[in-house]
């Protein structure tokens, strides 16, 4: 019949509107932004930011100014200058870290490939997007003073990312401390080593001269070892 | 039915029509889509070969592209017989030729009716230089229209035979080639708050012109 | 350059001055879903030639891709047809294997499929939204089928951390795994769809002002849709079997039954139906993929993310977008950007017949004729 079509249509119609306001199974879809506000997804990303560590941020920033990821940015919107002098990283390391560090979010487009890259866990995306501003040059170029957030906020946005994050940096510190150590034990064995040569090698030598040497440094035993023939 | 090699359709295709210059472009990638490159005046009635025999029936043009390529110095390695200190050796050599550039149309034909392809077909120009012509396949395949006028439009390869070439994606009044490999871009500089590299160059030139100009 | 005059009114309505009445519709109407023009010749209300405009919205995505890295394209691919990010990315990491010959573990697979079903569907369901709009049923149908697709890009949104820009696919897989309790959330989706499904057939298609709106309107037949290379619904709906997942057999779409629906007329109704039945479809592959899925790696352990460069070669691949073929050729001189980049936009294509379709009609039959095409302009200007 002529119509039916029609008048169907209207009962969904009128279903619907009935139903989002009793129907809790399907209730209203929209929320009142901004008074109320939905909790970012956990993977939501929005803009990067950089990673610190310690209480003053420049000093505790992650990056080493590789500048990989100004490499990588599809648009280029990164731009880093290096330091001259080196200062020491997490792992205890030297490294450079970056004077500049500026990120063009006007430009950036958030595709998270600066992240991707990264193989220092230094930069990581936030989920802020309340960044309006009226200045639409200045006021969206981000400086590393802006850039620099701690490592708790980035546990708090992203806890399951950043709990691998953490896991696979406490292995790298592990590791270093490990190199470090062994590096240690390592000279002290070779200096041990060495002592003992050259104690051997004062043994058969001429007395007097030995016992006084200095501290044994690796050069001793070639020249103790060269003393014998001549005694 | 699986479609024949890149040799048979070849063949069949010289057998089919005569005088038509076909050779066979290897393609090393793991995909080994291999392709035929055709000659200029024959490139219509091979298509239409191609179009319609039976055994082939490549009734859908799915892409259409075009390719420049610049003059380019090949280096290959042959080993050549020599005489070094009056003993002959096999000494290997490296070989440079000059490669003339060209540009390139490139049609990817599938069969809609016999679920095979693809068979590419290629158009190469014998040079660089304005003007630079292949035939339209746009009579045979309807979906060549709108890529080769687009075709036309970046790469400025004029197609014979087609009933509407004009730009399609930059504006009538342009007078460039956009993708074609030497294209340099104009000098429209505008305010970038990170420039760095060439961009910081051409910024400061514009800084430069502006202080002189005020 | 010598190419052909552009064609006039004068060459179509000879002797007829002041008659016609030619019209540029948009670059700005609400109509042509974006910055589309289209110049029509009137003759009263009756369209006598029609040209479609573009290139509003063109940035040479092919030459930036040219000068960027194989993997600093893929979030410009998010960028081509902005509903389907997630098709675009596996279409490019398709050609992109085939290129440098990776595997795609078992996982990714399974994800690339289930993410690529839920880009169909999302797309489906905003098209037939889109549809209802351009044929005058303002807001309501478009509004339910936006609440619907929330659902699903709340899905995405946890899985890739952007709605629209995803960004999800890399060489040789995905760029993460799913996040916990992601598949029971995409199940439960997954099965509350057809509900909404039967509400819009209950709402629509059965309504008389709908049938009479476009049944026969925009008539496509199938010699001239084989030949004019259109892909996707708009070809099926002219009754040609060519469905890239059955013909090609990529990622694991051959492992699941599911039936390709066929139109008969080539009209808009037609290609509104094919819409409908193919969403149901998607969801009939979708629900044994989520509960099959199995653990594994999801991404090639031997795809490097820095300095990724094929060998010198070409390739071409394509997958079946919610569009229709899309294809991306790459030819490699071993460097680490592509040489030639080359992307096949299906809603550029399908617009070669708008103006078969339209002549002849009205105008505001021409209006829905373009809202059945399906285009995004970000795809068709590039
Ligand atoms: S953020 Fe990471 S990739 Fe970028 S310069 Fe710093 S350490 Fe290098
Ligand atoms: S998110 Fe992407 S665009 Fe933004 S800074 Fe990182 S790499 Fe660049």
């Amino acid at each position: 019949m002529l119509g039916t079509g029609i008048l169907k249509g209207m009962a969904v119609t009128a279903k619907n509107f009935v139903g989002s306001y009793h129907d809790s199974e399907h209730p209203l879809t929209t929320s009142e932004y901004p008074e109320q506000r939905i909790a970012p997804k956990e993977n939501a990303r929005q803009f990067p930011f950089l990673v610190h560590d310690t209480e003053d941020a420049m000093k505790g920033l992650r990056c080493v100014a590789c500048q990989i990821c100004e490499k990588e940015c599809p648009p280029q919107c990164i731009y880093i200058v290096k330091s001259k002098d080196k200062r020491a990283d997490y792992k205890g390391q030297m490294q450079l870290y970056p004077v500049t560090f500026d990120i063009d979010l006007s430009v950036c487009m958030s595709c998270q490939i600066c992240v991707e890259v990264c193989p220092f866990e230094a930069i990581k995306m936030d989920t802020e997007f309340e960044l309006s501003n009226t200045d639409r040059f200045g006021g969206l170029l981000v400086n590393k003073h802006q850039l620099a957030k701690p490592n708790e906020h980035y546990r708090k946005i992203h806890p399951t990312e950043a709990a691998v994050s953490d896991a696979s940096l406490a292995v790298e510190v592990a590791k270093a401390q490990a190199k470090a150590k062994a590096d240690v034990e390592a000279k002290a064995k070779a200096a041990a080593e060495a002592k003992a040569k050259a104690e051997a090698a004062a043994a058969a030598g001429p007395i007097g001269t030995a016992p006084t040497a200095p501290a044994p440094k690796p050069t001793a035993p070639a020249a103790a070892s060269a003393a014998p023939p001549a005694a | 039915m699986p479609l024949e090699t890149i040799e048979q359709i070849l063949a069949r295709a010289e057998a089919a029509v005569p005088g038509a210059q076909l050779t066979i472009v290897k393609n090393d990638s793991p995909c080994a889509q291999h392709s035929l490159a055709v000659d200029v005046e024959h490139a219509y009635a091979v298509a239409q070969f191609l179009r319609d025999d039976p055994q082939l029936r490549l009734d859908y043009c799915s892409n259409v592209t075009g390719v420049d390529y610049l003059d380019a110095e090949l280096s290959e390695k042959v080993k050549v017989k020599k005489l070094v200190d009056g003993v002959e050796k096999e000494v290997e050599e490296v070989k440079k030729t000059q490669r003339a550039g060209y540009l390139e149309a490139v049609y990817h034909l599938y069969s809609m009716a016999l679920k095979h392809g693809p068979v590419i077909l290629r158009q190469r120009t014998p040079g660089r230089a304005d003007p630079v012509r292949v035939t339209s396949l746009t009579p045979l395949w309807r979906s060549a229209e709108f890529q080769e006028r687009e075709v036309f439009d970046l790469y400025g390869v004029l197609f014979d035979g087609h009933p509407d070439l004009r730009r399609i994606l930059m504006w009538d009044g342009f007078k460039d080639y956009p993708m074609r490999k030497d294209y340099v871009e104009p000098d429209d500089y505008e305010y970038e708050p990170t420039p760095h590299d060439e961009v910081l160059a051409r910024a400061k030139a514009h800084q430069a012109a502006r202080e002189v100009g005020a | 350059m010598d190419a052909p005059a552009n064609r006039t009114v004068q060459s179509v309505g000879q002797g007829r001055e002041g008659e016609l009445l030619e019209v540029a519709m948009g670059p700005q109407h609400p109509s042509t879903h974006g910055v589309f023009r289209m110049d029509v010749v009137l003759d009263g209300e009756t369209v006598v030639k029609l040209k479609p405009v573009f290139g509003y919205l063109h940035r040479n995505h092919e030459k930036i891709a040219e000068n960027t890295s194989y993997l600093g394209s893929m979030p410009y691919t998010d960028r081509l047809d902005y509903f389907c990010s997630l098709s675009n990315n596996w279409a490019y990491a398709l050609s992109v294997e085939k290129l440098a010959g990776l595997q795609v573990p078992e996982r990714a697979e399974y994800i690339r499929l289930i993410t690529a079903e839920l880009t169909r569907v999302l797309n489906h369901t905003c098209l037939v939204g889109f549809l209802l709009q351009d044929m005058g049923a303002l807001g309501t149908p478009l509004m339910y089928a936006f609440r619907e697709r929330e659902k699903i890009l709340d899905l995405i949104e946890s899985l890739t951390g952007a709605r629209m820009m995803c960004n999800y696919m890399r060489f040789g897989g995905c760029r993460c795994d799913l996040p916990a309790g992601w598949l029971d959330e995409a199940k439960k989706v997954v099965a509350e769809y057809p509900r909404f499904l039967d509400e819009f057939d209950k709402l629509l298609s059965g309504n008389e002002i709908l049938m009479a709106r476009t049944q026969g309107v925009g008539k496509l037949s199938a010699e001239l849709a084989i030949s004019a290379g259109i892909t996707g619904p708009m070809l099926r709906a002219s009754g040609v079997d060519y469905d890239l997942r059955k013909v090609d057999n990529y990622g694991i779409y051959s492992r699941y039954p599911f039936r390709v629906p066929l139109g008969d007329h080539g009209d808009v109704y037609d290609r509104y139906m094919i819409r409908m039945l193919e969403m149901r479809e998607s969801l009939k592959l979708l629900e044994p993929a989520l509960n099959d899925i199995p653990d594994g790696p999801v991404v090639d352990p031997k795809a490097k993310l820095r300095g990724f460069r094929p060998k010198p070669g070409e390739a071409y691949g394509r997958i079946e977008s919610p569009k229709g073929e899309l294809g991306f050729h790459l030819i490699s001189d071993g460097s680490p950007n592509p040489y030639r980049y080359r992307v096949r936009p299906p809603s550029l294509i399908n617009l070669t017949i708008l103006e078969d379709m339209c002549l002849g009609q009205t105008i505001a039959d021409a209006v829905i004729t373009l809202g059945s095409v399906d285009i995004v302009l970000g795809e068709v200007d590039r």
